[in-house]
């Protein structure tokens, strides 16, 4: 397809369609709600299937429902959805289903408010429901990047039998940007897992469970999850890094307050400072590696999230005390300001150069 | 070359509209642009505004607390956005609802009347269009050619018939500065 | 020697995992049955619960999936929106479907998601031990109930046949007993009815199936079944709701 301005919202819509999307289960909550609409509008027109669940509990175990029957599927929402959601994902990765969620976040906590916030990180890094889990969690900066991290969520969703979250914050949702959408590729499942209703011709009948009574069973399954996760932390670490190699300060910041920012590397540049970028787009598996490449002289990493501090702790296990990590952030939707980073940073370096 | 623009107005007044035309015509001489509206409950009847970024090379942040251009459609935008503008930035005012005059000596004023412009074309919803013109012709930021060809492009079918109204008024707009 | 008994290939050779006396046994051989004879065995996939049969994907011979506590419709939904072809159906208890999954069953019914739900009603919750259900009966104890259930602190049990059919979308509602040979075979009726239902492509279907749990009832199996038969049927009257 060609390039087109689209809301991050839309682009992910249409990326999601594109790669194959057979099945949205969903329920409407701001900021994410062009997603859903467009779905609504368009899941049809390739004849795809889109159902607005009555909660998001439900929405979360109709994507368990399909994917066990195989079907690409694919569910959006926003913060207080996901929490609710996080029922269904818990028992996607102990039945091994693939799936993408997306999640616009916004502010919180409790009902927060429909403005960006990162305050999510948590719950979208650690495995969020119960049990003893991860799963991958990508966060997209720009629009272009929400098309292309919703085909790969796909893919390595299927790759590994497991649930993959894309996390935008609400500005990236809303916000418009050139962007080219992949071309549409129509879906051929291949899962002799899946339980689709063919048991006779199977010659065995298949169970999509996410429970095992027996405590080897379920020791068994939760090495086998592990092995996944390892895999996947191998595999698909992804980041951007910029100027990190002589810097004096660096910046680490994910989803649309890495783009405030760049502004900072930009005015930093003009005084003399040297100030990298390290912008993680997998946090889960979290680049840690990215941090290796440091200059070991490097005064100090600053955190810049649009929270109270939370990828600030991946930060901190990530440089293992060599050096000391400050924080900037703001809440309850209040941007991140390039000048108010760019203050400390002066700060933090104490006007040398 | 980096124009960051904010426009604010009441929403109803196309305010989102004239940001995305600003956008969209950036895109079409293939410059990098981002969009970015003020969302929440502002949106349904208060104010409105957006951030656009034009540049020829990666935009950094897409919501704008400072902007070399301010387009004020209403006097709340004005009160909020004034010192908005950069330094010798630009801040277009719509004299035909706003009739409190800048406080700043910094920045250049100008003051487009264009509710009654669009009125005498006869597109009485055309301010935005007006304003855009002046903004355009002004900043330089897209061409005027660009918009001529954006809203040729926006209203076909039913609405082709608007075409020529609101390409007036962006006309008259241009001619105003 | 002639066979006048087999047991249907629709089940597995899993021993059950439920209680002596237990009717679950019972009633997966009903749906078991139905499925074979209606011809639907080989294109069925089927939901179990949270609860006692959290086991049945073992029992059902068929592709199986175990929900989360409450979301089997919703998970049928995703599947019947997958393979609208297929025939699916939910097993459910009274824990799971009438107090946590009230909001998935009333909208899978509202939907009128073609897919045929089994909702087994004993008044108390079983795999947990003896719990308190919104089906347990006024005065019936339960161990969260050690006094008896009070209508001024709980209200009065749920009843699901007729809340559920008084939505348009649900096109088939009964509720039965298994206490005995006669309301056994009435049962698989009901069960029958509601599978041909989805097979027409109607709507959804529901047979609420009166059961016993005589281990946290505390009782004999034979006694479970007496007050089954003096307890519950009075205030859950058997009978159709609904049939289109």
């Amino acid at each position: 397809m060609a390039k087109k301005l689209m809301k991050g919202n839309e682009a992910i819509a249409q990326a999601a369609i594109n790669a194959g999307a057979t099945h949205f289960f969903g329920y409407p909550i701001t900021p994410q709600s062009e997603l859903i609409e467009f779905m609504a509008r368009e899941m049809p027109k390739v004849g795809a299937c889109f159902l607005q669940a009555e909660s998001e509990v439900a929405a979360s175990y109709m994507v368990y429902g399909a994917a066990g029957a195989g079907a690409r599927v694919i569910t959006s929402t926003s913060s207080p959805g996901l929490a609710l959601k996080q029922e269904g994902l818990t028992y996607m990765v102990s039945a091994e289903l693939p799936a993408v969620i997306v999640n616009i976040s916004r502010g919180g906590p409790g009902l927060g408010n429909i403005l960006p916030q990162q305050g999510d990180y948590f719950m979208c890094t650690r495995g969020g429901g119960n049990g003893d889990y991860y799963h991958p969690c990508f966060a997209p900066a720009s629009v272009q990047e929400c098309a292309d991290l919703i085909v790969e969520a796909f893919d390595i969703a299927d790759e590994y039998r497991m649930p993959v979250l894309v996390l935008g914050d609400g500005m990236i949702g809303q916000m418009m940007e050139p962007v080219e959408i992949p071309e549409y590729k129509k879906y051929v499942p291949n899962k002799p897992w899946a339980a689709d209703g063919n048991h006779i011709a199977r010659g065995v009948h298949n169970r999509i469970n996410a429970m095992d009574l027996a405590a080897d069973v379920l020791e068994a399954k939760n090495n086998k999850i592990q092995a996944k996760l390892k895999e996947i932390s191998e595999k698909y670490v992804k980041y951007e890094s910029i100027d990190v190699e002589d810097a004096d300060l660096v910046l680490v910041a994910y989803g649309t307050p890495s783009r405030a920012c760049k502004n900072v590397l930009k005015k930093a540049k003009e005084e003399g400072l040297k100030v990298g970028l390290i912008r993680p787009i997998s946090l889960y598996p979290f680049p840690k590696v990215a941090f290796d490449k440091i200059n070991p002289k490097c005064k100090a990493i600053l955190a810049v999230e649009q929270s109270c501090g939370q990828m600030i702790e991946d930060v901190r296990l990530s440089v293992l005390g060599k050096y000391p990590v400050e924080f900037f952030g703001r809440t309850g939707g209040n941007p991140i300001i390039p000048e108010q980073v760019f203050e400390k940073v002066k700060n933090i370096l104490g006007g040398t150069k | 070359m980096l124009e960051q623009v904010i426009v604010a107005g009441f929403g109803g007044q196309g305010v989102l509209r004239v940001g995305q035309m600003i956008a969209y015509a950036g895109f079409s001489e293939g410059k990098e642009v981002t969009w970015a509206p003020s969302y929440g409950p502002e949106m349904r009847g208060g104010t409105a505004n957006c951030s656009v970024v034009v540049s020829d090379s990666e935009i950094g942040s897409a919501q704008l607390l400072e902007a070399d251009s301010v387009i004020a459609m209403n006097l709340p935008s004005l009160h909020k956005f004034e010192s908005a503008v950069l330094k010798g930035g630009k801040l277009f005012i719509n004299s035909s609802v706003i009739k409190e005059k800048a406080t700043r000596t910094d920045i250049s004023v100008y003051y487009i009347d264009a509710n009654t412009v669009a009125e005498k074309i006869g597109n009485a919803k055309g301010g935005n269009m007006v304003i855009l013109g002046a903004y355009a012709k002004v900043t330089g930021t897209v061409s005027l050619d660009s918009l001529y060809e954006l809203v040729k492009k926006t209203f076909t079918g039913d609405k082709a018939k608007f075409v020529d109204s609101n390409i007036a008024c962006i006309k008259a707009g241009a001619e105003l500065v | 020697m002639a066979v006048v008994y087999k047991k249907s290939i629709a089940l597995t050779d899993a021993p059950l995992t439920y209680c002596p006396g237990c009717t679950h046994g019972i009633i997966h051989k009903l749906v078991a049955e139905n499925l074979v004879e209606l011809g639907v065995y080989d294109k069925a996939i089927g939901v179990g619960p949270v609860g006692c049969s959290a086991l049945c994907d073992f029992f059902f011979a068929c592709d199986m999936y175990i929900a989360g506590h409450g979301r089997a419709p919703a998970v049928a939904t995703g599947i019947k929106r997958t393979h609208p072809d297929k025939f699916v159906f939910t097993y459910q208890g009274d824990g799971d479907l009438a107090s946590i999954g009230t909001a998935e069953i009333v909208h899978a019914a509202h939907r009128g998601e073609k897919i045929s739900t089994i909702f087994v009603n004993n008044a108390i919750y079983g795999m947990t031990g003896g719990q308190m259900a919104p089906t347990t009966l006024v005065g019936q104890k339960a161990t969260t109930a050690p006094y008896g259930r009070s209508e001024e602190h709980c209200g009065k049990p749920i009843r699901i046949a007729e809340m559920i059919a008084t939505i348009e979308g649900a096109k088939f509602v009964e509720r039965v007993s298994v206490n005995n040979p006669a309301n056994v075979r009435k049962a698989k009726k009901a069960i029958r009815r509601a599978f041909e239902l989805q097979l027409e492509g109607k709507g959804f279907g529901l047979v609420e199936v009166l059961s016993t749990c005589p281990t946290n009832w505390g009782y004999s199996a034979v006694n479970a079944l007496k007050w089954l038969e003096e307890n519950l049927i009075p205030y859950y009257p058997l009978g159709n709701y609904k049939d289109y």
